[in-house]
């Protein structure tokens, strides 16, 4: 096996680790008292843990030079939507029973709903478009720009958790902290870059 | 400085060695990070903790029950495991793990305020007093909700003992509170300690309840041990939990959830599928054990007997 495809497996397989034990535990009765709120946290957070890891790429090579990983950041986006997908699927099976007029109602009423709604809507085209044909149908330069998205959608998933919950802000704030560190650095980058390039110059 | 390719072949690691090692070093890598994910899983999503057995309360007066095949009691493993109790944890998988070795012994409760005789009982005379199973409905304002036969004693039998004053119009709680004791209260997000009210007329109508135990046992702590408020037709959370303190006033008290968020939680917090919470829909509810929602009922179902309290009054505003 090459190592890219051997790290794909690895990735893939602890994609799937919450999943087995999640399934794992519904075959021995242990989901707790509430297993649709259990599987509807457990999906959203690793949406969320799944952005933040896609989104932590473009650091890690830049400070350490792990160039190789680009390899794997479209399917770390794909197992963001993957969860979101489970997430969404949740509510709407589970708290809304299939009612496309009171799930409406609900993203109109409820800016925390909303804000979770938009961002998963917006992670569609990026699904869409994460094949090598469509990076080369839309050209690399367009397909860039809309991947920048991802920084939208990290931010409105971030905050959809902090919306939700009732006092205790320990969880969401983690991801915020982690979230600020990420869109940090690109700005500090960005702004390093120009001041990098005019000392080169004066050196010459 | 010898040159980098100057390498003895005696010490090139032959192709089947390298190929070996390189399988050992990947197996170990599946191994690690999967073992890793796994345990992260479990860290959030931790198991039911081992039930605590508490003791039986001896003597309970049976009353005629008058709840429907429709709700039939959930069981005790649902009912303590799923809890919320902020100064332990905010986790309801995780207070009853979180609040094992709270301490419930001794423990007094002292009744004063514009009162005829104050009071401070101790909970030994409390579990003197005659106790009764009611089987209530509990809904919480999160949207679930659960059938627990509490036992306990009317509050009024308490009250009663104490006199109200004519000028006590308002019954103010609150709850133990330890640092030591509660981890979370760091993190709780609310000001501690937890604090509650009720007006007169509710606290004295016969459906309101302190109660002691459930299941005919005594309560275990991430109930509110070892007494705590049931009000049936208002959101859990005025049903609070492990009370050092009641208080009798003339105005309103301070409520904990109030504070923390005047605009989400009023001072009546009575169940009321027609005006929605500004984050969640409060017209249906998930019934723990079952996987499809019912409509919530006004009152929880109480109208007959607590309507009148509130003639007159705009529900809408006295949310």
């Amino acid at each position: 096996m090459q190592d890219v495809k051997f790290n794909k497996f690895l990735i893939s397989l602890n994609a799937f680790v919450p999943l087995i034990l999640f399934g794992f535990d519904a075959f021995r009765g242990n989901l707790g008292t509430n297993p649709i709120e259990f599987f509807l946290r457990t999906t959203g957070v690793l949406a969320l843990v799944f952005l933040l890891i896609t989104l932590s790429i473009t650091p890690l090579r830049k400070i350490f030079g792990w160039n190789t990983l680009i390899k794997y950041r479209r399917m770390l986006g794909l197992y963001a939507f993957f969860y979101g997908c489970l997430h969404l699927s949740t509510y709407s099976i589970f708290d809304k029973s299939l009612n496309l007029v009171s799930i409406v109602s609900d993203v109109y009423q409820r800016p925390f709903i909303a804000v979770g709604m938009l961002s998963f809507f917006l992670l569609i085209p990026l699904a869409v478009t994460s094949t090598n044909a469509m990076i080369k149908r839309i050209g690399g330069k367009n397909w860039m720009k809309l991947h920048k998205l991802t920084y939208l959608i990290a931010i409105g998933g971030v905050l959809h958790f902090y919306m939700i919950v009732k006092s205790d802000i320990t969880y969401p704030a983690i991801f915020a902290i982690v979230l600020v560190g990420l869109l940090g650095y690109r700005i500090f980058d960005n702004y390093r870059k120009p001041v990098a390039k005019r000392e080169s110059i004066k050196a010459k | 400085m010898p040159k980098s390719n100057n390498i003895k072949s005696s010490e090139i690691t032959d192709e089947q060695t390298y190929l070996n090692r390189r399988n050992f070093m990947r197996f170990g890598l599946l191994a690690s990070t999967t073992v890793a994910t796994g345990f992260g899983y479990r860290f959030f999503n931790p198991p039911a903790a081992k039930e605590i057995e508490t003791s039986k309360i001896e003597t309970i007066k049976q009353l005629e029950k008058n709840l429907s095949e429709i709700d039939k009691p959930n069981t005790f493993k649902e009912i303590t495991n799923y809890n919320n109790y902020y100064e332990f944890s905010t986790s309801k998988s995780s207070v009853a793990d979180a609040a094992k070795d709270f301490v419930t012994r001794p423990w007094t409760l002292e009744v004063s305020g514009l009162v005829q005789n104050p009071k401070t009982f101790d909970i030994e005379d409390l579990l003197k007093f005659e106790q009764e199973e009611r089987i209530y409905r509990f809904r919480c304002v999160e949207g679930w909700s659960m059938v627990i036969p509490w036992v306990g004693f009317p509050l009024k039998t308490l009250l009663d003992k104490v006199q109200p004053l004519g000028s006590a119009k308002y019954v103010s709680f609150e709850t133990y509170f330890d640092k030591l004791q509660m981890p979370n209260w760091r993190s709780a997000g609310i000001d501690l300690p937890y604090v509650e009210g009720l007006r007169i007329d509710e606290a004295m109508h016969p459906l309101t309840i302190l109660a002691t135990g459930l299941y005919g046992k005594q309560l275990p702590n991430q109930n509110g041990a070892p007494i705590r408020l049931v009000v049936p037709w208002k959101y859990g959370f005025k049903n609070i939990k492990s009370i050092v303190r009641i208080n009798l006033t003339e105005t309103m008290p301070a409520t904990t959830w109030n504070i923390t968020s005047p605009t989400e939680y009023g001072f009546y917090s009575n169940i009321n599928p027609n005006v929605s919470h500004p984050r969640w829909s409060q017209a249906d509810e998930q019934r723990i054990g079952e996987f499809s929602r019912r409509k919530t009922l006004m009152f929880n179902g109480y109208g007959e007997e607590v309507a009148k309290l509130y003639e007159g009054m705009d529900l809408k505003k006295n949310f």
